[in-house]
Parts: structure tokens; sequence; C-alpha cells
């Protein structure tokens, strides 16, 4: 317990100084390790914790990053405001999304393709509906100043960035110590028993599913206020699932650290491949090459660590854990 | 305690269970037979809201619960295990007692406190931080057992829990059985262990393709025709008797 305690106060005052050390782009980028560590927490603590698996939870992405921009587009709201309604909103889609498909008795693959088929429709409603002013996207006026969750410099962002995942962090660890927590891991592991056990399944499903849509509107918010535009394609693509997923397997779903440590790992790759791609001519046609080796690690991973990355470090965090419980 | 009355549950044209009922005393065991396939799972999980019977009533405590999700007849104070058992595979024996645990408390302590409790009760003190997963047959039958004590049953409906196991074994699992109605737990069972039944039940159920045949004390079912020929097949108890 000293020492996770220990390993996390010095991770801590590591990322705290990072910022302070590397140039503007590697700010950037790791500003981007947190915030897909953050959306992927989002999906781990439904999909890894709960095991409700998720092909489309960008649906509350795009729902948290349109609640916010059109509050502030069209009806002039401060975005800080704005924040906390388009997280409502996200957990409301999710609320939705749940009661319909566990109503319907929808598990496993099943479920995955239903949240996918949700955002794909949402994003075609983002197309055609006035409100979000269809395929163009909405634009948000640039006028960095804090008061309206724009910063002129990145290192701004970059810790809030750093804040949302600490949050997160600390949502997955209170359901690793929480009734709550345990009775997700339960129906993830077997329904039937979770049920007779007394725990009303259905609920906690849905609860779990409000939490997660919340979560990850604020990150939609977050990317929209940052890149100050979003279109159906960037707000309900599904490649941010996909992203969201990935981290999470990678990493370990289920773990708290998972999400995390996936992130980093893809953000690593990302940035290696781009730059071997500009001094290895053979690879220069091989675009984008991140793909490949995110397919390649993919399979390895299931194939020889299905608990994700986190596996290799699990070992000793058992025996922690069993000497304080 | 329990009151079972012309419970019918057909699934598609087969009739599982036909106008069964029984009754459970507080304090009692009372077992529940039959041969394969009379539909004895299928009436345990009827009674604990795992299927909506077609017709028919329960009560526990007097208070119907017909119909009720699972969920909530365990809160009420009735809890059923698994013939074929369901641990929580990925995590360790302590966490999947702690899950029954948590119905009566939300504090993380207090449920491992009971959680630890109830291993000793049933003979898993030295298991506690093994997986569900790395248990054997007779410990996953164990923890099925503690699982749905920890939830601080009044009755406890237990579907084969010696189904699987070595007579050691058996003579262990009878003794916590014990242990647990003598703790205050009344016991409805089902069994096909027949030493097992006669040694632990005050009175047996019989039941044959989804109809309750017989009921009475173990020496007075092991002495009737009816049971005999379910078991045995036509002609047989005259056979026996010759």
């Amino acid at each position: 317990m000293n020492r996770t305690a220990l390993l996390c106060g010095l991770g801590l005052a590591v990322t705290i100084a990072y910022p302070l050390l590397v140039p503007n782009y590697l700010v950037t980028i790791g500003m981007l390790v947190f915030f897909t560590a953050f959306i992927g927490q989002s999906w781990n603590i439904a999909g890894g914790f709960a095991g409700q698996t998720s092909f489309g939870h960008v649906v509350f992405f795009g729902t948290g990053a349109y609640t916010s921009t059109i509050l502030q587009v069209t009806y002039g709201w401060n975005p800080w405001l704005a924040w906390p309604v388009a997280m409502a909103a996200g957990g409301a889609v999710g609320w939705m999304i749940a009661v319909l498909s566990f109503r319907a008795g929808l598990r496993g693959s099943y479920f995955a393709l239903i949240t996918l088929a949700f955002a794909e429709v949402f994003r075609i409603l983002a197309n055609s509906v006035p409100f979000t002013k269809g395929g163009l996207g909405m634009l948000i006026k640039a006028d960095p100043r804090p008061i309206n969750f724009q910063f002129k410099d990145p290192i701004w962002v970059y810790y809030l960035a750093l804040l949302l995942c600490i949050v997160s962090l600390l949502i997955a660890w209170q359901l690793t110590r929480s009734r709550f927590g345990a009775r997700l891991v339960a129906i993830r592991e077997n329904e039937d028993a979770a049920r007779a056990l007394g725990i009303d399944v259905f609920a906690e499903k849905v609860k779990v599913l409000t939490l997660s849509g919340a979560m990850c509107a604020a990150g939609g918010t977050f990317y929209a206020q940052k890149y100050l535009y979003i279109d159906p394609g960037i707000a309900f693509g599904v490649d941010k699932s996909v992203e969201m997923l990935l981290v999470s397997m990678v990493g370990g779903a289920g773990t708290i650290f998972g999400p995390l440590i996936g992130s980093f790992t893809l953000m690593g790759i990302n940035e290696v491949t781009r730059w071997l791609a500009s001094v290895v001519p053979a690879l220069k046609n091989v675009q984008p090459l991140s793909l490949v080796v995110y397919g390649v690690m993919l399979i390895l991973i299931v194939a020889r660590l299905p608990d994700g990355l986190m596996s290799l470090f699990r070992r000793p965090t058992i025996k922690a854990n069993s000497r304080h419980a | 305690m329990l009151e079972v009355r012309d419970i019918s549950k057909s699934f598609g044209g087969l009739k599982a269970v036909d106008r069964a009922s029984l009754d459970v005393a507080p304090g009692e065991i009372v077992g529940l037979i039959g041969p394969n396939g009379a539909g004895k799972t299928t009436l345990f999980a009827t009674i604990a809201g795992f299927h909506r019977p077609d017709a028919g009533t329960v009560s526990f405590e007097s208070k119907p619960i017909t119909g009720l999700p699972p969920h909530r007849i365990c809160a009420a104070g009735m809890v059923r295990t698994f013939q074929i058992t369901q641990p929580f595979a990925g995590i360790s024996v302590r966490e999947n007692i702690m899950v029954g645990a948590y119905l009566h408390t939300a504090d993380r302590r207090l449920a491992a406190r009971e959680a630890e409790a109830v291993a000793s009760l049933v003979g898993m003190k030295d298991q506690l931080d093994q997986r569900g997963a790395d248990l054997t047959v007779a410990g996953r039958k164990r923890l099925e057992l503690a699982r749905a004590l920890a939830t601080g049953p009044r009755l406890l409906l237990l579907d084969e829990v010696m189904a699987g196991l070595n007579p050691t074994e058996i003579v262990e699992i009878v003794g916590v059985i014990r242990n647990i109605r003598a703790s205050g737990v009344t016991i409805l069972l089902i069994e096909h262990v027949m030493q097992a039944v006669t040694s632990l039940a005050e009175r047996v159920y019989v039941l044959n393709q989804g109809r309750m045949i017989a009921e009475g004390t173990p020496a007075s079912i092991a002495d009737n025709e009816l049971v005999i020929e379910a078991y045995l097949g036509h002609g047989a108890a005259r056979v026996l008797r010759a």
C-alpha cells in the first residue's frame, strides 16, 4: 500500500513537472494521453468493470460535444456552465440506451452491436437536423480566455486533461472498493449468480451506463473546447469508439490503470511510427503505419495477455491486496 | 414458512412441473428427491423467481412472492444455490462471498468480516484468497453455499450440493449443513445422494414427471410403492417384495 502511494505521488510529481520541461508539441501529446485515458476510463467503467462491452461509446462523447457547443454557439451560454449540462445529457443518453437494450434482454455481442447502431443513428441525425448545422459542423468562436474554457497556453489544457484523468482514476479506484463496484464485477462474472444473490442486475447496469455516459460526455465538451470545431464525423465517428475500447483492452479492461497505460502505449506507438515513416523510405507508403502496429498488437494481446498490459504488474498487486483486505 | 401451491411450469409442449405443492416449516430440513428429469430444478428455479410459473402461487413467511424477480426474493430472505456451480471465476473467494454479504451492508470492512465468518462456517477459511476459477468441485460447492449464506437468508434452497463429491467430502458437507441449520436457517434441498437425504432431512417430497407423488419421513418414502416404481420402473415394487 505504501509503495503504491509512493508510486502515485511520484507519478503525480512527474506529470505536473513534465509540461514545464518539454516543448509545446510534447505538451500536447501528453494532453492527448490523459484525455484518451479519461474517455477510455469512461468505457472501462461499463465495459471493463461491469463487462458491458460497447462498440458505440462515441454516442456519449458526441452528445456531450454537441450539447455544450449548441448551448454556447446558439444560445450564448458560458461553456463552463454548459459542461455539466452536457454531462447530464450524456448520462441521459446512457440511461436511455441502457433501459432500452437491457429491458429487451440484450447481452454480450448483441449489446455491443446495438450501441454501435445508436452511435450511427446519432451521427446521421447530427448530419441532418438543423440545430447541429448538419454536415457543415459547428465552429466555436475563438476567444482564448479561461472564462471561455479556452486557453492560449497549451499547458493549461494539459493540466485540465490531467485533472480529468485523475478524477477518472479516483472513480475507478472507488469502484474497486465499493459495493457498487463489487456488484458490477459480479454481474460481469456471472449474471445469474448475481441475481440469485440479491443484485438488481438491470438497475445496476442502467446506473453504470448512465455514469459512463456522463463521464464520456465530459470528454466530448473538453474536446470541442480544445479544437473549437465539431462535425458529425468527429463527434460520432466510429474511430473514437474503437479508440476508447482499444486503450482499455490493451492496458487491461476492468483495472484502474488499464486505460492510462493503454493510452500511453498507443500514443507512443503513434509517435514512433510517424517518426519511422518519415525516416525509412520503404514505410512511406504504408499509411497510416500506426494502424498496422495497433492491429498486430491487439492480436498479440488478445492471444497472449487477455487481461492487457496491466496483467504484467498483477502479481504484486494481488499480494498487496490480500495482506490488507 | 414456505408454501408452494399447485405450481405448473411448461417449456413449449413439455410440462416440467405439474401442479406441485410443498410446505416447509421454520427450522426444518426438507428434502426434494426424484429421478433425473423429474422437474426438481425447474421447481426450485420457479420458487426462487428465475421462472415465472404458468399457474400456482408461492408464499414466503405468509407474503405472496409469486413472480417476483430473484433479487427481491433474495432480499426477502430466501436464496438458492445452483446445481451447476456458478462461481465468479475471476475474483477471489473472499470477494465472491462479499458479493452476498453486500446485500445487507454497503460497508466494505463489514462485508469482508462477514465473508470471513461465513467462510469458516463452511470450512473455506484457508481458501479465501484463491480465485473462484481455481477451486476444486468440492470447493465450488462450498462457495455456492457460502455466498448464499452471506446474504443472511432464513430459508436456503440447496440444489444438489453433494453431486460430484466423494464420500469423505459428502460427510464433511453434511456436517456443514447441520451447522447451518443449527445457526437458525431453514433448509430445502434437492438431492440425489439418498444416504445424505435420509441422514439430513426430517421430511421428504418426491417429484416424478413434474408431479408430487409422495411426501413423508425418509423411512416411509423408501417403502412407498409409487416411489420405488418411479426410480426403478413399473412393476419393480412387486418384484422387490417377492
